[in-house]
């Protein structure tokens, strides 16, 4: 199963299917392509934290609304946010089409350097994926 | 909606959703696919093309004998008894108290013979009600495991059945609300002028046994026409659009038909039917809230269950269905709230998960297909 989703090298995920990538300014947070095939046709993107906000592992900063359900997004560290998606107001869209770059959502400086080391590795996640029953 | 923890049950076309991608999940027991190719996809080829559903869980309840009309007249609030051979009428059961026990389309096959369609959620309620009522009376038969269902539904879905032979051709003549025994694809079946998606088109009754024939030969020949399979997920956002309630959402047994705009399946003028004193109350006494039709204004997305909130923020309503409607672009619901806050152009917020969202009441139903001069 999990095959059928692509989950891409250098990035850190979570169980709740977010990802992190490091960049240069801070760790981008987004979703996992399974997390978009599972929603469908993503409508609205609601990040509810500003810039310069904290943001806790595990817990929601926004909520994503696709045509069939609500879900919550969830930080995958602990952090500030540096930088919001802006694009996604207008383009949710961008989610569905490229979940991995312009999809992106929340740019966070880490509490704490060593925050993304606590998230799966590419392989764990992949194989997190071949238990997610279908 | 039924709460039977027991295995899920398949309907005759599971492995063909399977083959087809489709996504299954639980729904009222039954394992059916919620998308194939995606909602908002499957609902535009609806709109545009065709679409083909399997509703194989719906169940069908079939009463026979000289007092089967009494009893399906006296068990519904339609007028089930001036139905002729070959008509079908939309309509619901109540129980004593004038709330609604599930909605249903009656068919009358013959002077001494109903079939009676009702949501896989209350089978096993409808049945037995309908099981009692007929006792000492006529003929009681649950035919559900045996009858698949298929609904072809589009501008084009006429034109796709008219490919499955000269009969299924000649049932283009169908008027709505009528049904016949038809052979399509050389296979006898029911079809009817009915469907749940505000679109032209047919629903199929058919033996289990032949509902993969007519399944695959359907979406082969609707192929040069552009039809898809259609999963739940686009038969919500599709009923939705043409404001058809959908039971456990915007009815159940804590509502009444006329609250719920159902007034017109109710006819008080019959002698007498479950819940008609109930009723006669309730209509002498004046409604205190009504189901309606919103928009949202503000950005956010109403869902079943949200509170609906008046300007000042206090709780006013609830809504039943909401959802992005792919052929408006909006986000629109139906929701019920008190009769003074009810008229169209009336302003409201909904209660989006603690964040009150702007949202207008509006004339339903928000999609009206164009019933142009063909």
């Amino acid at each position: 199963m999990s095959d059928k989703f692509d989950v891409r090298e250098g990035f850190f995920y979570t169980k709740d299917h977010e990802w992190a990538a490091a960049k240069p300014d801070g760790i981008e947070v987004g979703i996992t392509a399974y997390a978009v095939d599972q929603l469908g046709d993503i409508t609205l993107v609601n990040l509810d934290v500003k810039v310069g906000e904290s943001v806790t592992a595990g817990k929601a900063f926004g909520t994503i609304e696709s045509v069939k359900t609500l879900s919550d997004l969830f930080s995958p560290v602990n952090g500030k946010v540096a930088k919001i998606n802006q694009e996604l107001e207008a383009r949710p869209e961008l989610v569905n089409e490229d979940c991995y770059g312009k999809g992106w959502m929340i740019l966070v400086t880490p509490s704490d350097p060593t925050e993304k080391d606590k998230l799966l590795s590419p392989s764990a996640y992949g194989e997190l994926l071949k238990t997610v029953s279908h | 909606m039924s709460t039977d923890t027991g295995p899920l049950k398949r309907t005759a076309l599971y492995e063909e959703h399977k083959k087809l991608g489709g996504r299954l999940v639980p729904f009222a027991g039954w394992e059916m696919p919620v998308q194939y190719a995606g909602i908002v996809e499957e609902h535009r080829a609806v709109r545009r093309a065709a679409g083909l559903f399997d509703v194989s869980h719906m169940g069908e309840i079939e009463l026979q004998g000289e007092h089967a009309a009494a009893v399906v007249d006296y068990l519904v609030t339609g007028d089930a008894a001036a139905l002729a051979d070959g008509r079908a009428l939309y309509t619901c059961a109540c129980n004593e108290r004038g709330t609604i026990l599930d909605d249903l389309i009656v068919y009358r096959l013959g002077r001494e013979a109903f079939l009676i369609v009702c949501n896989a959620g209350n089978r096993e309620k409808i049945s037995a009600h309908f099981r009692k009522a007929a006792e000492n009376h006529c003929d009681f038969q649950d035919r559900s495991d045996q009858i698949a269902l298929l609904a072809l539904q589009g501008p084009r879905a006429i034109e796709v059945l008219g490919l499955a032979g000269k009969d299924a051709a000649q049932c283009a003549d169908l008027k709505s609300f009528q049904f016949r025994d038809a052979v399509v694809a050389n296979v006898r079946v029911t079809v009817a002028r009915t469907g749940y998606t505000g679109e032209d088109g047919v629903e199929i009754f058919c033996a289990w046994s032949d509902a993969v024939h007519m399944w695959r030969t359907l979406l082969e020949l609707g192929k040069p026409m552009g039809i898809e399979p259609v999963g739940l997920g686009a038969r919500d956002t599709l009923r939705l659009e043409a404001r058809l309630a959908l039971y456990g959402n915007d009815i159940d047994e804590t509502t009444n038909p006329f609250e719920a705009g159902l007034g017109w399946i109710v006819k008080m003028n019959k002698p007498m039917f479950v819940g008609k004193e109930a009723l006669a109350a309730i209509s002498a006494g004046g409604l205190s809230r009504k189901l309606v039709g919103f928009e949202m204004t503000g950005r956010g997305v109403a869902r079943h269950g949200y509170s609906l909130l008046d300007m000042a923020g206090n709780t006013v309503g609830v809504c039943t269905s909401g959802g992005p409607s792919p052929t408006l672009g909006k986000n629109i619901g139906l929701g019920y709230l008190p009769i003074p806050l009810g008229e169209i152009g009336t302003t409201f917020q909904v209660d989006c998960r603690g964040k009150p969202i702007g949202a207008a009441v509006v004339k339903t139903p928000f999609y009206k297909r164009n019933r142009g001069a063909a």
